[in-house]
Formats: C-alpha cells, structure tokens, sequence
C-alpha cells in the first residue's frame, strides 16, 4: 500500500514533514530516503492523532478538563490525567483510518516469511519537545506481535501526551494544548545481539574528530536507560583507528524470549562480560554508519544502532536512530582553539624578522613571503614563532 | 611510582674473552676511570636501531660522523633553543648516546638566532635542496674517482722526465685521507635537512595534537608523507624489471639467480634479453647503490656487488607475476587514501584553524619527504661507495701481508689505518719490509677474539638512571625513547593482556601468523611467505621482504623508523621499539600483532616452536 495523509511508510518516497511525522518519524522516513539501513516500517501520521481525537470528541472533553486546572494540585492533575488517558485509550477510532492501519502492518508483515514482532515509539512534534530529555516521557512499545498489541500501544502512544508528568510541564510553561498532536512509530523489531549508541564527536570535551560508541549485549534499551555499563570506545573519526577503550561489566542483557512474547532480562556470563561485545569490523561499520548519518544531517549526530541476529555479518548493522548532539554542537566551535603565531616570541615570518631575511631575489622574495600568497609554494604562510613553542613544549 | 634505574657501564659483565675490550676503541669513545661520577649521573640510551651488532674498531666512524653531525646541527648551525647534540659512547661493542639540553637561562637567548636560521631554511627549501643534490653528488662522484693501487717497483720513467720529482706513495695516502673527509663531508650535509624535516614534523604535529586531542599519530604521519618516495625506488626497479622478463618471456632465464653470470647470459642469449639487459644496467646507475643492510657496517652486502640479490628478488617477483599476484604497489590508492585522510580533518576546522592547519601541513609535506629520501643518497650510495673503496685497500693492504684476511683492514681504526698505510709506504719507499706484516696479524687475532666475545651479549636498553620525563623532541621523534618506553623497558609498563609484548603502534592493522625470526641481513632468505618479521631492526632495503610478510616486530625504533614508514607503506601491521622481540620470540611461534595498539601476544608460549629453518614449507599458512 501507499502513503497517504494518515499512514507514512518508511520508504514510502513522501517527502517527511516534521508537523507530520513527529521528530523521530521523520528523522525515520528522512535517514531510509538517504540510503541508511534502517528497519522497515511505517508511521501513523499527526493528522491520525488530530482525526481521531476530534472524531471521537476527546478534544472538547479534554477542553474541559484542563480549564482552571491547578499544576500544583498533585491529586487532581493525576485524576484529569487518568481520564483523558482513559478516553484516548477507548473510545473508537475512524474506522476507515483504523482500516488502513490494519493494512499498512499487514502490508509490512508481508515483507518478511513470518510475522516479526514489531516496536511502537511516540514521535511528538518539535514543538512539544523544548529540551532532548523530555523526549524520555513519550513511550516505547517492543516486541509485540499481532494487529491488536499494535492498535492497543498505538493509543497508549497517543495517551502518553497526557501523562501528569506532560500536563503539569505544559501549565507551568504556559505552552498550549491547541496543536499538540503526536505521531506513533510502528518498526520491525530488531532482533539485537549487540546494540547501543554512537556520537559523532567525544562528549568529554566536544572533540569532532573523534566518534564515541557505547555498545553492550542484547537489545538498546539497557544502554540508553543506563542500566548496565556499556563498553565505551572512541575512535579517529578520519582513520576509524581506536583512540581509547573501556570494556563495560555490561551484566544484563535485554533479549526476547519466545515462551514470554516478549523481552526478557538475563544475566550475562563472565566470558562475554569480560570481553568486548563488538568485534573490530562491526565497531568499523557503527563508526561508518555514525559518519554518514553526520555527513547527511550536516551536524553531530548521536545516533542509536543495533546488530540484527537474524541478518547476516556484514548486513546486520541497523540504524535505530539519529539525532542532533544537543550537548556541545550548540557551542560555537567544538575543537579547542589552537594558538597559531603566539610562540610568545616571534610572531608571523616576515613580520617577526624583517631585517634578517636572506637577500632578496625575484625568485625567494615571491616564495618566501606568506602575504604573496604563492599556492606553488610548500613553505609559505608558516609560523616561526609556533616552531619555537612546538620545539619547546614540555612534552609531545 | 619508583624509578627504577639500569644498570651502571661498570655493573654490565665483561663476555668471558672480551677483556680489555676498550683498548680496540679511540679513548674518547669509551667511558672514563676518571668521569665515572659524571658519566654515571647521565642516562644513556643504547642506539641499536642504527647499530645492532658490535662495531669492529673502524666502524665506529659511522657513528661518529652521523651522531657528531647531528649534534652540530642542532647545537652549532641551527641554534635549537632547547636541544644540544648527542654525547656517545661505546661500552661493550654498543652505542650509547644521551641527548644534552640546553640549560634553562640560555634557551631565550637562542631562541632569535634559531628563528633566524630556520627561516631562511624554510624559505627557501626548495633552492637549498636542489643545492644539497649538487653538493652530495659532487662528494659521490669524487669518492669514485680515488683508487688504492698497489705502488709500483719503480717509479715510471714519465715521472723522471717531467721532473714530478714524487713517488706516487702521496697518492695512496692523500686519496684515504680525501675518502674519510669525503664521508665527513656527506655525513655533515646528511643533517643539512634532517633535523629541520623533523622540526616542520613536529610543529604539524603539536597543532594536530591540539585541535584534535589524541589523535593518533599514525594519522598525522600519514598526512605528510610522501607516497612515492625515493626510498622504495631500488624495490619498485625490481619490480618493473620483473614485469619486463614476464612481457619477454624471460622466466626461464632466473632458474638460478645465485649464478649472476649465467643468469645475465641466459637472459642475453633469449630473445628480447638485450633490451632487459639495457633495462637492467640502467636502473643499476644509480639504484642498485643499495644496500641489504643500513650502511654502517663494513660487512653490508650492496646489490651492486652483489648481483644474486636483486636477481633473486627479481626471480621471486617473477613468479609472483606468473601466479598472478599483483606485485605494484597500491600507489594511486595511497594516495587517494592520503587525499582523503587530510581532507577530512582539515573539514574538522573552521575559520583561522584551517589555515593554519594547511600552512603547517604544508611546510611539513614539504619539508618531511627529506627524512625519508636521503637515506639512499647517503646510507645507501655514499656509504656503499666508501666501503667499497674501503675493501679496495683492505685487499691491497692484505696483498701487501699485513693481514690474513681480505677485509681485515676493519680490525683497525680509522687512524690506525693511516698509521700502517704510512707504514707501507715507509717499508717499500726505503726497500724494507713494513712492519705491518709482523704487527698486525696478531693483534688482528686477538681483537678478533674480543669483538667475537662482545658479540655474545646483548646490549642493555639504557644505563643508569633515567630522567622523571623525557623531553628533548628528537630523542622522541628519531628513537621512539618516550617516558612511556622507558618504563616499559623497565618493565613497570602496563601488563599485555595475556602475557606479550608492548611496543609502539607504528603501522595500524591486526594479524596473526607465525614468526621468523631475523637476526641478520643473511638470513633473508629464510623468510617465507605469510610470515611475522621478527628482527633487531630492520633496513628499507628489504623491500621485498616487505611483499611477501604479514607484519613487522622490531626492538627499537619509533613512529618514524624506517620499519614503521615502510609497513605503513606496504599496509602491514608494525609493533616498534618492543625492547625485546627478537630475544623473546622464537621462529615458529605463532603471534598475534596489533599495530593499532602496539601489543604482540605469543599465542603457543608454551608450544615447541612448530618450523624452524629455510626451506621449511611444511607451513603454508597463509
């Protein structure tokens, strides 16, 4: 099946749109279109969300409910929060949107063998999102199978808008309800062996030249939340070389259990504790991944990945997610500043030994000065004055 | 943590049979009785990167010319504000330098001088250089010229008529003397560029290191070297000279490449075999002025003399060909590689950085080339043609009975030499026996007897009591001699998991194989295919070894050692400066060697050593 305005596939070749798609479902749509193995899947559109929470009649009653509202009154924001929560996970969608739904999931399923389970994420709109952390509100739904789990956790995406935490965030900030809308993620489910994140710069120091990966066994969620300790590397960002690496206790591991229909937490044995969980290739191949999604986006990336059990080596590495650095890419310049020409003794050639140039001739006098700009010239434009302090630096 | 120390000179045993050792040597090459106090307070660390084995008495002018030269450069030319020369010493057969800083109220006052100097270096390189080949040919050129003919019994007739009133005995002694000036003199204009290659290294290198914290070092070595350098030239000859034989059809010719004359017979007598031939005595002038070793030993075989060498290659990289292989090296990949590599940190920058970043980059590309390209000029072609004229006299001089051997003449030192040589011309201008004859076998004996003995032992890495931190810029950019290194030799370095080998990550890669385990230039031929070098150190002049191994684990050197260029040349994984890879590890071993980290595990310390010997192909591993 196709796109349309309430179902975006993936690689539905629409251009995505952020009021849309919500953050994360165009950041999806926007990443397949350029090429990036991303897993399959589709997004139920903010125009759903609208549709149905008008159709239904929820807005007015949600109109109602937050009029006069007091942030400070725990209780009552609880009471308010449970019944819209309530309604949105109820009351009956359009049926003619709910049908193209069922197909859209039914048409990704057909992609594969057998039915695979399925992730739904919430993907608000930018406006709803003033800092990256409060993205943790909206919800993430794994490994569910069947048409039903995935219509049931698509409200309860939808729901999340309105958890207490959201409504009380929303008062306080004067930031209206007029507009809020939320797009849900529907994804194949990555069977992940090993997973984790990756940034396109160090965090310790905002350094771009160098690619951070945190990684440990099973699915990502144990990673992002910080419940295990990943093992972190950072490599060259040119040479893909290793600059530093830290081998994480990495103790538990999230990974889904067939008797469960679901994910489960098992203990990870001291053998595979003890060892990095990537192998030098496939730490090659997230650091790749992490370039591309940087050179795409134009801007430091910090991006989440997983390696697929079910794919083969080689084909197995997924991108989950990509986002802007929020940490240091706001800062001007993330490299330090270097201190060209400020030996603290001469200054520029030329400028810092006027009187003791060789003699003039046509020929050195062109090359030799940095302001003639010469582009034949290896040599022109140097700094005495940085040699100086090069050569006498306490250490290399 | 506590300093460790190594030991005192006077701590170091004597090889049984080495005793009074120091007499072989001039007196200022050996530690004093008499300086013990300070010459013990100095750390010293021992040079067997450039000097592996033992010296004979008149090898120590390799040394010395190339280390005083050195030193005259950065204390007396340039004016470096923080970095004298290197003092040096043998002790026990080895080279052991220790670098001498300026002292703290002086480096100021250099500082003008020194920017000075450099500048006008740095302006106008290229102008300089082209003067520098002039200058090292012209010394080359005439070095060949001088001959060491046995004097005749009369003094021609010619010479009576012109009234020229000598007896040509002048000659013998003006052309020795003239030959050692003349590696004097190369020897001065081989730190003419040197030691300024490595400062434009190191101010790239400084800037790197600051706008992109711990970046590696391979990174900025990549960046400005030079792809196709004068260095690998002698091997890519071969090379062509092999795909040549191929194109004429000339295999058969190489059946046995130890037979020289045959083999150039064979090829002539084929059809197509002259223009080969012409081919090959072409790239002889200049390129086969290389040697199998580095350049400062008397024993170093050059392929010029030594035909069967190249031919051998030769022979190799024929049947390579015709296996399919493809034996250029990836030069247009490297340097696209390269293109890439620099690129992309320069789009790291922004604004003033990047132009700095191009400025420096540039002077280093530039100015660094140097550092790897002189080295055939001088190591190779100056040093084969002075030990060439060297084995001249020799066997004149054994000619004449003053020695039992050819090439004993190396027992001697250098003004030694000048002694018998007046000794020669004594004798036979008086018409008397020299003395030479009845002096010299025997004491050529028993210092035989001694440089044998010391050839027993290894040196130590250093002496006495290394600094807290070791600063001065060359010792870490030419040795690899970091505060890192020293502790590791110390070994207070952090453990290699699994018991190993720590080194420095001198050419980037990871590969497992079985070792060989190379403890001279004459055991080459040892080296199978797939295999892990293992070696003191090694020459660029293996470059075909290179080809045919895995990877590379030396001693000593650093990020800049001729081991290190030429593994990241040839894409091989390289772990320098281990301390003790050659003596640790066994032919046969099998190794895991990571470049990127520097490590090399043994991975069957426990197991027998699975091959060992030439010949042994029971162990295709590939």
């Amino acid at each position: 099946m196709h796109s349309n305005e309430f179902i975006q596939f993936f690689d539905g070749g629409v251009e995505p749109k952020l009021e849309n798609l919500g953050g994360k479902g165009a950041s999806l749509v926007t990443m397949t279109s350029a090429g990036m193995p991303v897993p399959p899947g589709f997004v139920v559109t903010t125009a759903q969300f609208d549709r149905f929470m008008q159709e239904a009649g929820i807005t007015g009653h949600i109109n109602q409910l937050l009029a006069g509202l007091d942030p400070e009154d725990v209780a009552q924001v609880d009471a308010v929060s449970a019944a819209i929560r309530e309604d949105i996970c109820s009351r009956p969608v359009p049926a003619d949107m709910r049908t193209q739904t069922i197909e859209a999931y039914e048409d990704l399923m057909s992609r594969f063998d057998a039915p695979v389970p399925v992730a739904v994420r919430s993907s608000a709109t930018a406006e709803d999102l003033p800092d990256a952390s409060f993205a943790g509100q909206q919800d993430t739904y794994l490994w569910l199978e069947g048409f039903a789990a995935v219509g049931e956790h698509i409200r309860s995406c939808w729901a999340s808008l309105y958890t207490s935490r959201a409504i009380i965030y929303r008062l306080k900030n004067k930031i209206p309800d007029e507009g809020l809308s939320m797009a849900v993620v529907v994804q194949k489910m990555v069977n992940a062996k090993v997973s984790g994140v990756a940034m396109t710069l160090d965090p310790a120091n905002g350094d771009r030249s160098k690619i951070t990966i945190d990684a440990s066994y099973g699915v990502g969620e144990m990673v992002v939340s910080g419940q295990v300790t990943p093992d972190n590397i950072v490599l060259d960002k040119v040479t893909l070389v290793s600059v530093s690496e830290h081998v994480g206790d990495k103790h538990a591991e999230l990974v889904p259990d067939a008797s469960a229909r679901g994910l489960v937490e098992r203990e990870v044995d001291a053998e595979r504790r003890s060892r990095r969980c990537l192998t030098d290739d496939e730490l090659k191949a997230v650091a790749q991944m992490a370039k591309r999604a940087e050179k795409h986006y134009k801007c430091p990336q910090d991006i989440e990945w997983a390696l697929d059990r079910d794919l083969p080596d080689g084909e197995n590495l997924l991108l989950l997610q990509s986002r802007p650095e929020t940490v240091h890419s706001t800062k001007k310049s993330a490299a330090p500043a270097a201190t060209p020409g400020t030996g603290g003794y001469a200054s520029v050639l030329g400028a810092g030994i006027p009187s003791t140039k060789a003699p003039d001739t046509p020929e050195n006098s062109a090359s030799g000065n940095p302001d003639s700009g010469n582009p034949a010239s290896g040599t022109s434009g140097f700094s005495l004055g940085s040699i100086t302090a090069s050569l006498t630096k306490a250490s290399i | 943590m506590s300093m460790k120390s190594f030991p005192k000179p006077s701590e170091l045993p004597v090889p049984a049979g080495a005793e009074g050792w120091e007499k072989i040597y001039p007196y200022y090459l050996v530690f004093q009785d008499k300086l013990k106090e300070q010459e013990d307070a100095k750390f010293w660390f021992c040079d067997s990167q450039h000097w592996p084995t033992v010296f004979k008495p008149f090898e120590t002018i390799g040394g010395e010319f190339a280390v005083k030269c050195l030193g005259q450069y950065n204390a007396r030319h340039l004016m470096i504000p923080n970095a004298n020369g290197i003092e040096f010493r043998v002790h026990l057969g080895y080279l052991y330098m220790s670098p001498i800083p300026v002292p703290e109220d002086q480096i100021a006052a250099r500082v003008p001088e020194f920017e000075q100097r450099v500048g006008h270096y740095f302006q106008n390189w290229e102008e300089l250089l082209k003067q520098w080949h002039v200058k090292v040919r012209g010394t080359i050129d005439e070095m060949e010229t001088l001959s060491f003919k046995k004097l005749p019994d009369m003094v021609p007739m010619d010479d009576i008529t012109t009234g020229k009133a000598m007896d040509g005995s002048e000659v013998l002694l003006e052309n020795y003397d003239r030959l050692i000036q003349l590696a004097y003199q190369n020897w001065q204009y081989h730190f003419e560029f040197l030691n300024l290659g490595y400062i434009a290294y190191l101010d790239f290198f400084n800037f790197c290191k600051e706008v992109f914290p711990n970046v590696p070092d391979q990174s900025i070595a990549t960046m400005v070297q030079g792809v196709d350098m004068e260095l690998f030239r002698p091997d890519d000859e071969l090379k062509h000279l092999a795909k040549l034989a191929v194109e004429l059809g000339l295999q058969s010719a190489f059946a046995n490449t130890d037979d020289v004359d045959a083999t150039l017979a064979s090829v002539r007598a084929s059809a197509g075999g002259e223009r080969w031939i012409a081919r090959y005595e072409e790239a002889k002038d200049p390129w086969f002025n290389f040697t199998v070793g580095n350049g400062f030993y008397g024993h170093d075989k050059y392929w010029n003399e030594h035909q069967e060498i190249p031919l051998g290659y030769i022979a190799d990289y024929i049947r390579r060909l015709d296996e399919g292989q493809n034996i250029m090296r990836p030069v247009a990949e490297l340097v696209a590689e390269k293109e890439r590599i620099v690129e992309e940190y320069r789009d790291l920058l922004e604004g003033e950085n990047q132009t700095v970043f191009d400025a420096k980059r540039q002077l280093a590309a530039t100015a660094y080339p140097y550092v790897e390209n002189h080295n055939f000029y001088i190591e190779h072609w100056t040093m084969g043609v002075f030990w060439r004229k060297i084995r001249e006299l020799s066997r004149m001089m054994h000619a004449e009975g003053f020695w039992t051997e050819p090439e004993d003449l190396l027992y001697l030192n250098r003004n030694e030499v000048r002694d018998a040589l007046f000794d020669l011309v004594t004798g036979w201008g008086v018409g008397a026996e020299p003395i030479g004859p009845t002096y010299w076998p025997e004491e050529i004996e028993r210092r035989r007897g001694i440089v044998n003995a010391l050839k027993t032992a290894r040196p130590a890495p250093a002496l006495n009591t290394p600094p807290e931190i070791i600063t001065e810029p060359f010792t870490r950019m030419l040795w690899g001699i970091t505060t890192e290194q020293v502790q590791q030799w110390l070994g207070a370095g952090e453990e290699v998991e699994g018991g190993g080998l720590r080194g420095m990550a001198a050419s980037p890669g990871v590969v497992e194989g079985y070792a060989r385990v190379i403890h001279d230039s004459d055991q080459l031929a040892e080296v199978q295919q797939g295999e892990i070098l293992v070696a003191t150190v090694t020459a660029p002049s293996w470059g075909p070894i290179f080809g045919k191994i895995k990877a590379t684990v030396t001693d000593i050197g650093g990020m800049m050692s001729h081991a290190a260029i030429v593994c990241r040349e040839y894409g091989l994984p390289a772990v320098t400066g281990t301390g003790s890879g050659s003596t640790t590890i066994k032919t046969g071993q099998r190794l895991r060697v990571d470049g990127t980290k520097g490590t090399v595990q043994i991975l069957d310390a426990e197991a027998e050593p699975a091959v060992a010997g030439p010949g042994a192909h029971s162990h295709s591993h590939v």
